[in-house]
């Protein structure tokens, strides 16, 4: 909402600076969003231009010394050019000669001295002005200069020049009573305040509503428009009829009649004002209706009263508002045909639709010059439906924001009467003395109710009754004290304030917002604490994201929308397999954001892909969830997830070393387990994975007693070449965070450290090459028993020496006793029992 | 007798004579040949020693104590010469040690947490200290629980300040704020007393710009009890932003609008990065809005199991990103998600 100022002044008298203002609403939650000035000074560059600027605060001010109001009492032909005249204009100070080209001063060239001077802002040599011819705002000083050998040392000002539109056909011509050679400044300098209207105050989104709280914030009275129709007008009985058919839709109708207006522009003053305020002039009768709008909030809608007659086949106008029916159309304002929806409600007569309710008027029955009786509108509009036409119609108005968001039906009538006035005053014509009105449903006279402890209760503060009923008076809310219980009647403007419990909590808010936000102290809940809840997943999630990172991965996050087709890159091994459901949007924002991901492999895999190219080395994970659709839910499993993905050199190159090799399906195994030690998750063991993103001989499933962790292993080499990686392989992992969850154990035992020394011992065992290392060493474990506390894998050989299809492998082997140092004898009977163990279990014969 | 005499006189030469050359020993090796050579088998002194049986027996005594200060005369001398030897070795050696220290060292490959997660663990472990547990809800919602039981009914003109992701489940949707999470715990927790935190990522249908993303993480604070006020609140949100940004940070509340929070209000805090001098962060306003809060609702304590006539309590959400952006003066929230290696290693 633009407020300028100067208007704002009409309602209420206000001694604060600008930035008081702006600084005042903003803390009552009016937000001002950055000043404009048109004129007026700006107050940080008269307080030296500090850097900080609490409101932002532009525009042009105009020096009191170089501009001025002026008159031109003569307008000359250019001795050279057609297309520019000579002003005789009078500063104030005296008689001068401007050129100009305003083709709008083209009608009075030639025709000697005006009966009437025409009063327009004057520009000195020297004056800050923009630019006029350059597109944009570009600031330039008047300078002195030839045009057409006829001196030019200053202008008559357009309102671009001035900083107030776009404007530049033409000059400003003030109204007629602007007196000459006083500053521009003080006659008509302004600044607009663009204030934030919340989507709760749409009440403020006037001149009153706004000039309201500044007279509530600041104790100052509030001087509204008077709206008393003068009573010596004809009557508009007979003259039109109103039928609401659904007061629920349209809670009240009224209809107000001027005869004989004029077409004619407003005052200069009027223009202005629309003008700072964001519309657009039209002329007096239009421009009317859009300044009550601004002024206090109902929009309006001004029919031509003969159209309608002759519509009407000569008889009383009926207005009629309705839903549309199936496949209506309309022609609006715009020029648009519009197709109508069931919910859109519609102003109608006997011979059609006239306009969209609350949004906008028909293209027939709008104002043209030949308008001269109108019939003025002004209703209520259930909010829903104007909001739904408003998207259904793509099609934003001033009037269509006010109306769905809700307006007080008592504005109705009063919309009626100021505009009529001011249509009067602006156009000329006569005012019937009263108004048809159809109020079928009246609106709620809301009662609330605020206790001195529900002000303690919500706000924290005491407050006695007599200054919370003091505090919501100058909000107008009418208020009776009742011991400590405050009963409110609320104003007939505002339609936000519910009853009962929840009357407390808007009262409440109105009386912490004029009471003041800044002055509420603040406090620490006296309230007992909350039991403490025991929150494993998250702790356990926690500690898994902290030792990936300690292990040297980098944490990536990636958006949870992803496409099929590139989850679908995981699963190239099986290119025909059917993609499983997702859950999919139904208004993506590009097809690459389409659905929820399944996979949060496939997310980092993306990220690993991305990246390849910037480092040697790469190591990633992710945590997070991914959305499994469930049959015959609504909502997803949004089951928790750990993916891991590594590629690139085992240890990047330095100085003194260069060392090639590569990160390996060991590498990551390595990353597992130590994740696995640090959630002390034990009983783990490894199988081979059936998974179609994963090397079928690179890849192992991992679990813990018997339940599935998750896979790990080298991506395919077809899934891999769906990525663009150079390196020759790809390591990648998933796992399911609840098994990990699950697993992981938060209580365990610390064994002792032992005492008394270990006997160490190397055992090299020959084995098939199709024996897996995993039960050589079950072997061991089981014949070394208890007293084999280290089994330590460090060499694996193969050649002739042992034969071919053979391999040995080489373990370091702790034994020890908790009680006492393990005689030579002892030592040699555990390592018999291995060997006998390990031959039985998997023909292990030691090497020699 | 004169013999014996000159004996006396000769063990003082050798001890002349050792001590002498030890004078010019400079390093391990001469160190080892004086010893041979003075202090060895055949050394004068040690020979002396062998000696005594050819000495008269009344001269024996004192050829003996002779000889035997001679001998602890030169090896003192000898050990501390040798002290002396190996600290000049010592020296010398590490005279000739001298590394590049310059040069990079080795490094072991340092593994970092995603900024987003290490601004929102940030702001998590601030509340836990002040008694707030973490509590989680789901990233996919039902419009119900998201907007109608928030007092956001269909066709509420406040359902303008959420563009909504839709699914193609009708009345399901992506979650666009961590509100509904208080709804989840109202009525899990119910009538409990709650001072939960409620952290996560939340969905906006909204073209990605370097401001506006269409992901983003979300914290929201709720607590509920019977004597829960709007200063405790502020008092609240105060905590934290001395906690997070420093002990003397400033907070304004100010009035707003959150159909489910009533009265609402944005928090606002002087702006760290200039001390509130003005700066281009903060737009030079000297303020940084950092959270949007309120107490309860009335509909909404409701629609949780609380009586609103008994319960009261207050919510606050807040951007960990935006956070992040702010302290790190990062200029696209967009890298965020596009995880840059460059861009996450330097967090």
């Amino acid at each position: 909402m633009k407020v300028p100022l100067s208007w704002l002044k009409e309602y209420v008298d206000i001694d604060l600076s600008l930035i008081e203002l702006s600084d005042v609403l903003t803390m009552a939650g009016l937000e001002v969003e950055d000043v404009l000035l048109v004129g007026l000074p700006n107050p940080y560059e008269q307080a030296g231009a500090p850097q900080r600027r609490e409101v932002s605060i532009h525009g042009l001010s105009w020096d009191p010394e170089k501009l001025v109001v002026a008159q031109i009492d003569e307008v000359m032909p250019h001795p050279n050019a057609d297309r520019l005249v000579l002003c005789r204009l009078n500063d104030g100070t005296g008689e001068l000669v401007v050129l100009t080209g305003a083709p709008n001063l083209f009608e009075y060239k030639g025709i000697g001295p005006l009966a009437k001077p025409l009063k327009v802002a004057y520009a000195r040599e020297g004056a800050r002005l923009y630019d006029g011819h350059q597109p944009g705002l570009v600031l330039t000083t008047l300078k002195r200069t030839k045009i057409r050998g006829v001196d030019s040392f200053s202008m008559v000002c357009s309102e671009k020049e001035l900083g107030i539109s776009e404007e530049h056909e033409g000059i400003i011509i003030l109204d007629d009573n602007a007196p000459t050679g006083m500053p521009l400044v003080e006659y008509m300098g302004d600044a607009v305040l663009e204030v934030n209207i919340l989507p709760n105050m749409i009440r403020n989104a006037s001149l009153v509503g706004i000039a309201r709280e500044v007279a509530a914030l600041t104790r100052k009275p509030l001087r509204k428009p008077q709206t008393s129709l003068p009573a010596n007008g004809p009557s508009i009985a007979g003259k039109a009829r109103i039928q609401i058919t659904d007061p629920q839709l349209n809670a009240r109708f009224v209809l107000g009649m001027l005869e004989g207006a004029e077409q004619r522009p407003s005052p200069y003053r009027v223009q202005l004002r629309l003008r700072l305020a964001g519309m657009r002039p039209i002329n007096a009768v239009v421009d009317a209706t859009n300044y009550v709008m601004l002024e206090i909030g109902q929009p309006l809608h001004a029919f031509d009263y003969d159209v309608l007659v002759k519509r009407a086949g000569g008889q009383t106008p009926t207005i009629i508002t309705r839903a549309a029916h199936p496949g209506e159309k309309l022609t609006t304002l715009d020029g648009a045909v519009r197709k109508l929806d069931d919910f859109t409600v519609l102003v109608c007569d006997t011979a059609g639709a006239l306009s969209l309710a609350g949004v906008m008027g028909g293209l027939e029955s709008e104002i043209t010059p030949a308008t001269r009786n109108i019939l003025l509108e002004g209703a209520t509009w259930n909010f829903v439906n104007t909001r739904r036409t408003i998207f259904s119609q793509k099609l934003s108005s001033e009037a269509g924001y006010r109306f769905s968001r809700g307006v007080h039906p008592a504005l109705s009538s009063e919309g009626v009467k100021l505009c009529l006035l001011r249509m009067a005053e602006w156009s000329g014509g006569v005012i019937y003395s009263d108004l048809v009105d159809e109020y079928p449903l009246p609106a709620a006279d809301v009662k609330a109710e605020i206790s001195t402890g529900d002000v303690k209760r919500l706000l924290g503060i005491e407050l006695a009754a007599d200054e919370i009923a003091a505090l919501l008076g100058r909000l107008e809310f009418a208020c009776r004290v009742e011991g400590d219980t405050v009963f409110v009647q609320t104003p007939p403007h505002r339609m936000d304030i519910g009853t009962g419990v929840i009357g407390r909590a808007d009262l409440a808010e109105e009386v912490a917002r004029i009471y003041g936000y800044d002055r509420i102290p603040s406090t620490y809940m006296a309230e007992e604490l909350p039991e403490a809840r025991i929150r494993r997943p998250i702790q356990v999630e926690k500690l898994v994201r902290e030792t990936l990172a300690r292990l040297g991965l980098q944490e990536v996050i990636n958006y949870r929308l992803t496409s099929p087709e590139r989850e679908a890159r995981l699963t190239a091994a099986q290119p025909e397999a059917a993609q499983p459901a997702s859950i999919t949007i139904k208004n993506p924002l590009s097809p690459e954001r389409s659905v929820m991901r399944r996979s949060l492999l496939a997310a980092v895999l993306d990220t690993l892909e991305k990246n390849a190219r910037l480092r040697d080395r790469l190591a990633l994970f992710e945590v997070g969830p991914v959305f499994l659709p469930v049959e015959g839910q609504p909502l997803p499993d949004e089951a928790p997830r750990l993916a891991m993905a590594m590629t690139g050199v085992r240890r990047t190159d330095a100085w003194d070393s260069h060392d090639a090799a590569q990160l390996d399906f060991y590498d990551l195994k390595g990353v597992v387990e130590a994740l696995l030690d640090s959630l002390h998750i034990g009983n783990v063991s490894y199988a081979p994975a059936e998974h179609p993103a994963f090397h079928p001989g690179k890849s192992t499933q991992v679990s813990a007693n018997g339940v599935v962790l998750g896979v790990l292993g080298e991506l395919h080499p077809q899934v891999k070449a769906r990525y663009d990686f150079l390196a020759p392989a790809v390591l990648a992992a998933e796992f399911d965070l609840a098994a990990l969850v699950e697993a992981s154990a938060s209580r365990y035992e610390i064994q002792p450290v032992p005492v008394f020394p270990p006997v160490l011992e190397d055992l090299a065992l020959i084995v098939d090459e199709s024996v897996l290392a995993v039960d050589v060493e079950a072997a061991i474990r089981q014949g070394g028993g208890k007293l084999l506390t280290e089994v330590r894998l460090f060499d694996i050989f193969r050649g002739e020496q042992i034969g071919a299809g053979k391999k040995s492998l080489a373990y370091a082997l702790s034994y020890q006793a908790a009680d006492h140092t393990l005689s030579p004898g002892e030592a040699n009977q555990i390592r018999q029992r291995i060997l006998r163990r390990v031959e039985q279990a998997v023909g292990a014969q030691l090497r020699s | 007798m004169g013999e014996d005499v000159n004996i006396l006189e000769e063990l003082d030469r050798v001890q002349q004579k050792g001590l002498d050359a030890l004078a010019s020993v400079q390093n391990e090796a001469d160190l080892q040949a004086w010893r041979t050579a003075h202090l060895g088998r055949s050394a004068p002194v040690m020979l002396a020693f062998t000696r005594l049986g050819q000495i008269s027996k009344e001269m024996r005594p004192a050829v003996g104590q002779k000889a035997n200060q001679v001998k602890v005369a030169l090896e003192t001398a000898l050990e501390a010469r040798a002290e002396v030897v190996k600290n000049a070795s010592l020296r010398q050696k590490l005279d000739t040690e001298q590394l590049d220290v310059t040069l990079p060292g080795r490094r072991p490959t340092l593994g970092r947490l995603h900024p987003a997660a290490q601004a929102l663990s940030e702001i998590i472990h601030i509340f836990e200290e002040m008694g707030f547990q973490e509590y989680r809800s789901p990233e996919v919602e039902t419009d119900e629980v998201n907007f109608e039981l928030l007092n956001i009914p269909a066709h509420h003109p406040a359902r303008d300040m959420w563009d909504t992701f839709h699914t193609t489940v009708p009345g399901t949707i992506l979650r666009t704020h961590t509100s509904p999470g208080q709804i989840h715990a109202m009525r899990e927790l119910c009538p409990k007393p709650i001072r939960v935190i409620l952290p996560g990522m939340v969905y906006r249908y909204e073209q990605t710009n370097a401001s506006h993303e269409m992901q983003f993480n979300q914290v929201e604070l709720l607590a509920v009890g019977k004597n829960i006020t709007l200063g405790d609140l502020k008092g609240t949100i105060e905590g934290f932003a001395r906690r997070m940004f420093g002990e003397t940070v400033r907070v304004r509340m100010r009035p707003s609008y959150f159909p489910f929070t009533e009265p609402s209000a944005d928090v606002v805090m002087e702006c760290f990065v200039c001390d509130s001098k003005g700066c281009q962060v903060c737009k030079y306003s000297g303020w940084l809005e950092i959270a949007g809060c309120g107490m309860l609702h009335p509909v909404v304590l409701q629609n949780g199991g609380y009586d609103p006539a008994v319960y009261s309590g207050f919510a606050a959400g807040l951007g960990p990103e935006r956070i992040a952006l702010l302290k790190y003066q990062v200029d696209d929230i967009r890298n965020f998600w596009q995880n840059d290696i460059r861009f996450l290693e330097q967090f």
